[in-house]
C-alpha cells in the first residue's frame, strides 16, 4: 500500500465511512467552485472608493510603509527622485520590465540610473507596479510574471511601489477575484503589509529584517482613471 | 527531535530559576496579550470571525481526504509534486532525495514547525547537507544548537545579552571589537550573515500556514522576508506541511488570515502573506524551477474521529501559549518537545504518545484563557482533561496523585463530613494565619509554598458562608 493510499485510508476509517461518492463530492465542489466569501468585516467593504484610499492610506503608514500621493503619472520619475535624495539614496533603481512603468518620462530626470530586469544582489532600490491594494489592512498586492520578478519585492533594501487609486479595493477577497480574473494563480502573489520586520529580539520590532527596511509607495490618485 | 518531555518537572523547575528567562517570559507575557487586545478591540467582527473560522475548519476536517485529493490534483496541474509521507522518517527521506536530485549542498529554511518535529535539520546535516535557519530567531537558536522555546517566536527565551555572546562567538571571521550591543546592530549583522546564504542555497524549505486545495497554492505569513528569500531564490522550493494545513479555497484562507496575525503578534496583518503555486512560469524572471509538496501525516489521521480530533483546527498562532500562567512561569523548553504550552499539552501526547509526554496535559491550572483566547475555539481544557482521564484508567497517573484523589473522593461523597472538614480546616488555618495573612509554609502542601506564599482563609467556608447568606435572604 502507498503511502498517499493509507494516510487517505486512516482519515476515512477515522470519519467512520468510505471514500465519497458522486453526491457529496458533488456539493463539495460546488462550494469550492461558488466561491462563497464568509464573513467581511465592515471597515473597508463599508467604504466609497475615495474613503478606501484614505483608509489604505491611513493603515500603510501604520505599520511604517510611507506614501506621497501625487496626481498623474508623468510626476512619477520626480516623485522617485525627490524620494531618493530626501532619503539620503543613490539615484540608482532596478526596475520591474512592465510596459507602463517603462512609458514614463523617465527621460526628464536623466540623472536617475535604471535598470530593468529581476533584482540582483547588489541592487539598493527596486520600482514595481502592483496588482492591487486591500485597504482593509493597508496591503500592496503584487504577482509575479514575465515583467515582475519577484525579487524585486523582497532583495532590495528600499523598495518603491506604484500604485493607482483605482486599483485600492476594500478586501483580500476582492484581490481573489481580480486573480480570478486573469485566469489564474501566477507562481507568487504577494500581499505585502509595511516594510520587513522583526520582535525576535526582546520583542521589539526592527525594520528590515531580510526583506526591504522601506516601503514607499507613490500613489497616483486622479479620479477617473485607473 | 528528541523528546525530554518526561522530564517536564526537573525541565520546568530549571526553568523557574533561570533568572534570564523569567525576565524574557515576562515581557513576551505582556507584550502579546496587550498587542492582541488591541487588535481585537479594533475589529468588531473578531468574535464572529472566530466562529466562522472554526466553521471552516471543522467542515474540512470531516472532509479531509476529499480536499487532499483536490489539493493534490491542483499542484500537480500546476507544475508542483506532492510527496505524501505517513511519518518523520518518511518526510525526512522524500527530502533528503529531492536535495539530492539536484546536488544540493547549502539548504535555506524559513521557521517550520513540523520541520522541528521531523528533525530534519539533524537528518540533512548527517547527509552532508547544510540547512540555514533563515528566521532571526531560528538562526539564534540554530547557532546555539538549542530547539526553538515557542512556536511563532522561537528564540523569546534570549535577552539581547545571550544574543550579543551568540553572535561574538560564531562570526568569528567579523571585527571582534564592533559594537553588538543594541537590537539594530544585532540584526544587521544578522541579515548581513544571511544574505550570501540566501545567494547560495541550492533549496529553499519552508513550511506552510495554508494549502488551498482549490488551487494547489501554499500559504506563508511571515514579517522578516526570509521565507521569501528561501522560496524564490533557489531553483527548488520544498513546502514540508502537516496534512491539517488545507482549506477548501481562497476566501476560506483570507477568513483564517484575519484570525491568524491578531491572535499571534496582534498585527492587523503580518507583513509578508505569500502564496506559491508550483515552479516558475514560462518566461518568468525568476522563481523555482521544481516545486515540491511534502505532505505529512505523523499521527494526524489516527486523531481524526477521537477525542482529539478538534485539536487539528489549531492555526499555530500561539495565542494559548502568550496567555498561559504555566508556559509564561516555566517556558517552552519545559515541555520537552516541538510544541509547548496548552495546544503542546494536547498535541504532544497525540504525536509521540501519553507515556513521554504524560507530564504535560497535569501541567495545567484549568485556568481556562487559553481556549478563550483560541482563533479556532479548541476546547484545550478539555482536551486535558481527556488525557488526564485515559492516564488515570490506564493507571498511568502517579501513586501520590491516585491515594490523593482516591481520599478526596471518599470524603467528597460524604457531604456531611466534607462540609464539617472544610470549615474545620478555614477556621484552624483562618486562626492560624491572622497576624500574617499568609503562610510562609504548610505540611503536605510544600510544593506550593517553595515558590510562593499560601494565603490564608479568612476563617470560613465558602459552604456556610453561602448557607449564611441563603437564609438572609428569606
Amino acid at each position: 500500500m502507498t503511502a498517499r493510499d493509507d494516510i487517505l485510508g486512516g482519515i476515512r476509517r477515522g470519519l467512520g465511512r468510505g471514500a465519497l461518492a458522486d453526491g457529496p463530492t458533488g456539493e463539495l465542489a460546488a462550494r469550492v467552485a461558488a466561491h462563497r466569501r464568509n464573513l467581511i468585516p465592515a471597515r473597508a467593504a463599508s467604504l466609497d472608493p475615495p474613503g478606501r484610499v484614505d483608509l489604505f492610506v491611513a493603515m500603510a503608514e501604520a505599520v511604517q510603509a510611507t506614501v506621497t500621493r501625487i496626481a498623474s503619472d508623468g510626476e512619477i520619475p520626480g516623485e522617485v527622485a525627490r524620494y531618493l535624495a530626501a532619503e539620503n539614496l543613490p539615484a540608482e533603481l532596478a526596475m520591474a520590465p512592465d510596459p507602463r512603468l517603462d512609458a514614463l518620462p523617465w527621460a526628464d530626470r536623466p540623472l536617475l540610473q535604471i535598470w530593468r530586469g529581476k533584482a540582483e544582489p547588489g541592487d539598493a532600490v527596486s520600482l514595481t507596479p502592483c496588482l492591487a491594494a486591500v485597504a482593509e489592512t493597508g496591503t500592496l498586492m503584487l504577482v509575479s510574471g514575465e515583467t515582475t520578478p519577484t525579487t524585486l519585492n523582497f532583495l532590495p533594501d528600499t523598495h518603491i511601489v506604484v500604485l493607482r487609486g483605482g486599483q485600492v479595493v476594500a478586501s483580500y477577497e476582492d484581490g481573489w477575484d481580480l486573480l480570478r480574473a486573469r485566469g489564474g494563480l501566477p507562481r507568487t502573489v504577494n500581499f505585502i503589509t509595511g516594510p520587513s520586520r522583526t520582535g525576535d529580539i526582546e520583542q521589539k520590532i526592527e525594520l528590515g529584517a531580510h526583506g526591504p527596511r522601506r516601503l514607499h509607495v507613490i500613489l497616483v490618485d486622479n479620479a477617473g482613471e485607473s | 527531535m528528541e523528546a525530554t518531555s518526561h522530564n517536564f518537572t526537573d525541565n520546568a523547575r530549571t526553568g523557574l530559576a533561570n533568572p534570564v528567562l523569567r525576565r524574557a517570559l515576562g515581557i513576551a507575557g505582556t507584550g502579546f496579550p496587550a498587542r492582541r487586545a488591541e487588535a481585537i478591540a479594533r475589529l468588531p467582527e473578531f468574535e464572529a470571525l472566530r466562529d466562522a473560522g472554526k466553521a471552516i475548519k471543522d467542515h474540512t476536517i470531516s472532509h479531509l481526504d476529499y480536499y487532499l485529493e483536490l489539493y493534490e490534483k491542483n499542484v500537480t496541474a500546476s507544475g508542483g509534486v506532492v510527496h505524501w509521507a505517513r511519518d518523520a522518517a518518511e518526510a525526512r527521506a522524500a527530502v533528503l532525495e529531492i536535495c539530492r536530485s539536484v546536488d544540493a549542498r547549502i539548504v535555506t529554511k524559513g521557521k517550520s514547525m513540523v520541520a522541528e518535529e521531523i528533525a530534519l535539520n539533524e537528518h540533512l546535516e548527517a547527509n552532508g547537507i547544510t540547512p540555514v535557519e533563515t528566521d532571526l530567531g531560528e538562526y539564534i537558536i540554530q547557532l546555539r544548537h538549542e530547539p526553538p522555546s515557542h512556536i511563532i517566536a522561537p528564540a523569546i527565551h534570549l535577552m539581547k545579552e545571550q544574543v550579543t555572546a551568540t553572535f561574538r562567538a560564531a562570526h568569528t571571521a567579523l571585527d571582534p571589537d564592533r559594537p553588538l550591543t543594541e537590537a539594530p546592530q544585532l540584526c544587521a549583522e544578522a541579515r548581513a550573515m544571511l544574505r550570501p546564504q540566501f545567494l547560495a542555497a541550492d533549496v529553499g524549505i519552508t513550511g506552510a500556514n495554508f494549502l488551498i486545495a482549490e488551487t494547489g497554492s501554499s500559504i506563508i505569513v511571515t514579517n522578516e522576508g526570509n521565507g521569501d528569500l528561501t522560496q524564490i531564490l533557489p531553483k527548488v522550493h520544498i513546502v514540508v506541511a502537516s496534512l491539517e494545513k488545507i482549506v477548501p479555497t481562497l476566501e476560506d484562507a483570507a477568513t483564517l488570515l484575519r484570525l491568524l496575525a491578531r491572535s499571534a503578534t496582534g498585527q492587523e496583518f503580518s507583513s509578508y502573506t505569500t502564496l506559491s503555486t508550483g515552479p516558475r512560469r514560462p518566461g518568468d524572471l525568476d522563481g523555482p524551477e521544481q516545486y515540491h509538496v511534502v505532505l505529512i501525516d505523523n499521527g494526524r489521521s489516527a486523531m481524526i474521529g477521537g477525542e482529539f480530533q478538534d485539536m487539528l483546527r489549531c492555526l499555530r498562532c500561539a495565542a494559548c501559549l502568550n496567555h498561559c500562567p504555566v508556559y509564561t512561569a516555566i517556558g517552552g523548553h519545559a515541555y520537552g518537545w516541538v510544541y509547548p504550552g496548552p495546544m503542546g499539552a494536547v498535541l504532544t501526547p497525540a504525536l509521540i504518545g501519553i507515556d513521554e509526554a504524560g507530564h504535560l496535559p497535569n501541567a495545567s491550572s484549568f485556568c481556562g484563557r487559553c481556549e478563550s483566547v483560541c482563533p479556532v475555539k479548541i476546547p484545550l481544557p478539555k482536551m486535558m482533561r481527556h488525557w488526564r482521564e485515559r492516564q488515570f484508567a490506564q493507571g498511568k497517573a502517579p501513586p501520590v496523585y491516585r491515594t490523593g484523589l482516591k481520599l478526596w473522593a471518599w470524603v467528597a461523597r460524604r457531604p456531611a463530613l466534607y462540609h464539617e472538614l472544610v470549615e474545620l480546616k478555614a477556621r484552624l488555618l483562618g486562626w492560624l494565619g491572622r497576624d500574617r495573612g499568609r503562610f510562609r509554609a504548610l505540611p503536605l502542601a510544600s510544593g506550593w509554598t517553595q515558590a510562593r506564599d499560601m494565603p490564608a482563609p479568612e476563617g470560613r467556608s465558602f459552604h456556610s458562608l453561602w448557607a449564611e447568606r441563603q437564609r438572609a435572604r428569606k
